[in-house]
């Protein structure tokens, strides 16, 4: 058969559209304005950003909480290095995306032509993989391949760059071709033999410990998890990428771990016997001094990332493979193995050092965050910027479902929350959506608030205002002898802000106002923000300080 | 100990940087790395010479591994292999010094291939002890340039560390 002619931009839509994508987000631009005007004729949902961050950030949360690849798209130079946050965001948190960059004709490339960037050359260690488009008749592929790439195994983002003379050029349009990539391994094989060896130390372990992390939520292996942990009457530890692949009211249920966990699941770690490491990476927010770390323990690791093993902790039982078919696996040949005593210390450790606030005084961030969750019966999808307010949400929020959480866990930027609680309200319209931000990181991409009301996405922003870059205060507070060097912020009127955007603004100045606004918050269905002032030097605790090992921690 | 990596790749653009980008920031030290194309003009071979533990190989291959270009990686260090590096030196050589110098171009067999009134340009081929014996040898003489290709390396007897035939690309019609 014969096949239509049609423009490089017009393929690349169509291709998108091929693999199942509906909605995108993005913000145009010169060498974009071929893809555009393409766009113009094309059944794909546009988000219209007001930053290129706010579009990878969106994108992002879309991707997590649906489990979908988020697409985005920008134009060259400028639009194409502003993307380079998000990208490395989702690239450390393990977010399957697409960005799609225009840039400069073939001709002009290399030459420092108007508004072009080397953008492959800069994401090159930022993203999974990338491509710069040399001919049209590759795009079809290079769409499918990207989308295969980014999907698959372990997720991450992946950039195509586009030469807008490609974007112009008319070809004969070919369903794409069949993925060929023969360097591509997206999945290592399973050993059945580590499978038996991680079976024989479950079976002789005392006291045993499950650390889940975000591959766990990743792999959808929550329901395996939890048969799992119910098994073996293992108490479980999150990562922060972890929470919500496990019920966080469940009773063996210890909470976070690392720098701002529970003691009691650090106490946990230091003295487990055997530590089952599922879909978590031994980041060094976790580990503390790596010396110390589960020195007591026996370590299974889990993960489909080959090279996580034994990166940074030697472990006993390296288990390569996707988290919920190895959980599979392991399931078939586990016997029950309870170990009433463990479970017992652990008890005894939950009642001894519980998470706990001074509840007198001002309104505590604690307290909202308590609130949040009461008001939503903990069905509401949160997203987070970074600093105190994200590592209270962490503690206080208790998250029961997988993708309920999106918060920026590897690279930990600020300005995430609330474009990524833009995609994720476009993925799941349904929902209820609240960005927990800081006052701090709300103005990173407070123009994200136009987005919001330009498509009527009712998200709840809660700022919990102290007035401070509260995590920097809290540190010089802790380790540099409170000397307050530039975290002290002098902030806008966010009511008044808010309502500039067109959305609702609240003030929330004392405990009893709390959870009428969050409730009218949530009724308005709009896009509103909230400024919840807080008490201006509370603190997050317990903490491991930096460099410490885990069961050295204060407060 | 020195490894020997021999890694097969996609002859892409941007592959050597790749490659290159993912040693810098991980903080692998390369001792050398020779590229070139194989019989199939899709596929290039880097050779690539590097030094550590095992638990270093191990994280430098997986993390090459996870680069889309790389097709497969050996490391031959423990198998038989032969081995070859090809330098030029150009060293002083006056008159007087002339004839010595021939004298061992002869005994490491090596060639010269450029002469000028006060220098001599010599070209030798050989594994790495043997090269380096060539270089300390004509040290005493004065070496004013000297270039190494780096280390290319071929398993030895009928075994290959590659199947050649990598089924890549579609039809161009
Ligand atoms: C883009 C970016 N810049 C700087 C930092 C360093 N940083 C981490 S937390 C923080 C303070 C955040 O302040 P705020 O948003 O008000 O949150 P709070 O800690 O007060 O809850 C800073 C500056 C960062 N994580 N991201
Ligand atoms: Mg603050």
């Amino acid at each position: 058969m014969n096949g239509v002619k049609l423009s490089g931009a017009q393929i690349l839509l169509k291709s998108i559209e091929a693999e199942g994508v509906d909605t995108i987000f993005g913000y145009p631009g010169g060498m974009a304005l071929p893809i555009y005007d393409a766009l113009y004729d094309s059944g794909i949902r546009h988000i219209l950003a007001r930053h290129e961050q706010g579009v990878a950030h969106a994108a992002d949360g879309y991707a997590r909480a649906t489990g979908r690849p988020g697409v985005c798209l920008a134009t060259s130079g400028p639009g194409a290095t502003n993307l380079v946050t998000g990208l490395a965001n989702a690239f450390m948190d393990s977010v399957p995306m697409v960005a799609i960059t225009g840039q400069v004709t073939r001709p002009s490339l290399g030459r420092d032509s108007f508004q072009e960037a080397d953008i492959t050359g800069i994401t090159m260690p930022i993203t999974k993989h990338n491509f710069l488009v040399k001919e049209p008749a590759e795009l079809a592929r290079t769409v499918k391949e990207a989308f295969y790439i980014a999907t698959t195994g372990r997720p991450g983002p992946v950039l195509i760059d586009v030469p807008s003379d490609i974007s112009l050029s008319q070809i004969d349009y070919k369903p794409p071709y069949e993925v060929n990539l023969p360097g591509y391994k997206p999945a290592p094989n399973t050993a059945p033999r580590k499978i038996m060896e991680a079976a024989q130390a479950i079976a002789d372990a005392r006291r045993p410990l499950i650390y889940a992390g975000g591959g766990v939520v990743i792999s959808g292996a929550h329901n395996e998890l939890l048969k799992l942990a119910e098994m073996l009457a293992a108490p479980v530890t999150c990562t922060l990428m972890g929470l919500g692949g496990f019920p966080g009211n469940h009773p063996l249920f210890l909470g976070m771990l690392g720098m701002h966990g529970t003691k009691y699941a650090n106490f946990a770690v230091s003295d487990c016997d055997l530590l089952i490491a599922v879909g978590a990476r031994f980041d060094n927010r976790v580990t503390g001094k790596v010396e110390t770390f589960a020195s007591k323990a026996k370590i299974i690791h889990i993960d489909i990332d080959p090279a996580e093993i034994d990166k940074n902790v030697k472990v006993d039982i390296p288990i390569e493979g996707d988290v919920k078919i190895v959980l599979d696996q392991l399931l078939a040949v586990l016997r029950p193995n309870l170990e009433e005593a463990w479970r017992e210390k652990i008890k005894a450790w939950k009642r001894e050092y519980p998470l706990k606030y001074c509840k007198s005084g001002n309104i505590k961030p604690q307290y909202v965050i308590q609130e949040i969750y009461n008001l939503t019966e903990g069905n509401a999808r949160i997203t987070t910027e970074v600093g105190q307010h994200q590592m209270w949400t962490a503690q206080y929020y208790s998250f029961t479902k997988p993708r309920s959480f999106i918060t920026s866990g590897g690279l930990g930027t600020m300005g995430f929350g609330l474009p990524a609680a833009i995609g994720v309200q476009v993925g799941c319209p349904d929902e209820v959506v609240f960005d927990i931000a800081g006052d701090g990181s709300i103005q990173m991409n407070i123009q994200e608030l136009c987005t919001a009301v330009n498509y009527n996405l009712p998200i709840n922003v809660a700022i919990l205002n102290n007035g401070y870059l509260g995590l920097v205060r809290q540190w010089q507070e802790m380790f540099y002898n409170r000397r307050y060097s530039q975290s002290e912020l002098l902030n806008p009127d966010f009511v008044k802000l808010a309502e500039a955007y067109g959305a609702v603004g609240i003030r929330v100045t004392s405990k009893e106002e709390v959870a009428p606004a969050l409730q009218r918050a949530i009724q308005l269905k709009k896009p509103v923000m909230l400024d919840i002032v807080i008490d201006r030097e509370d603190n997050v605790l317990p903490i491991v300080p930096p460099g410490e090992s885990l069961d050295k921690m204060l407060g | 100990m020195k490894h020997t990596l021999s890694v097969l790749v996609e002859n892409n653009p941007g592959v050597l940087a790749r490659v290159a980008g993912l040693f810098s920031r991980r903080g692998f030290n390369i001792d050398s790395l020779a590229v070139g194309m194989t019989d199939n003009s899709s596929v290039s071979r880097m050779t690539i010479v590097v030094e550590g533990d095992e638990r270093y190989l191990e994280q430098l291959n997986k993390q090459l591994h996870k680069l889309v270009d790389v097709i497969k990686i050996s490391d031959i260090t423990r198998d038989a292999y032969v081995d070859r590096e090809l330098v030029l030196i150009k060293v002083s050589a006056d008159a007087a010094k002339r004839a010595e110098i021939m004298q061992l171009v002869d005994i490491f067999r090596a060639r010269i291939v450029d002469v000028s009134p006060k220098t001599l340009t010599i070209e030798v081929t050989g594994n790495d002890g043997k090269v380096t014996a060539f270089e300390d040898s004509l040290r005493p003489f004065g070496i004013k340039e000297l270039v190494r290709t780096g280390k290319i390396a071929m398993l030895r007897g009928k075994r290959a560390s590659s199947k050649n035939h990598i089924n890549k690309e579609e039809d161009e019609s």
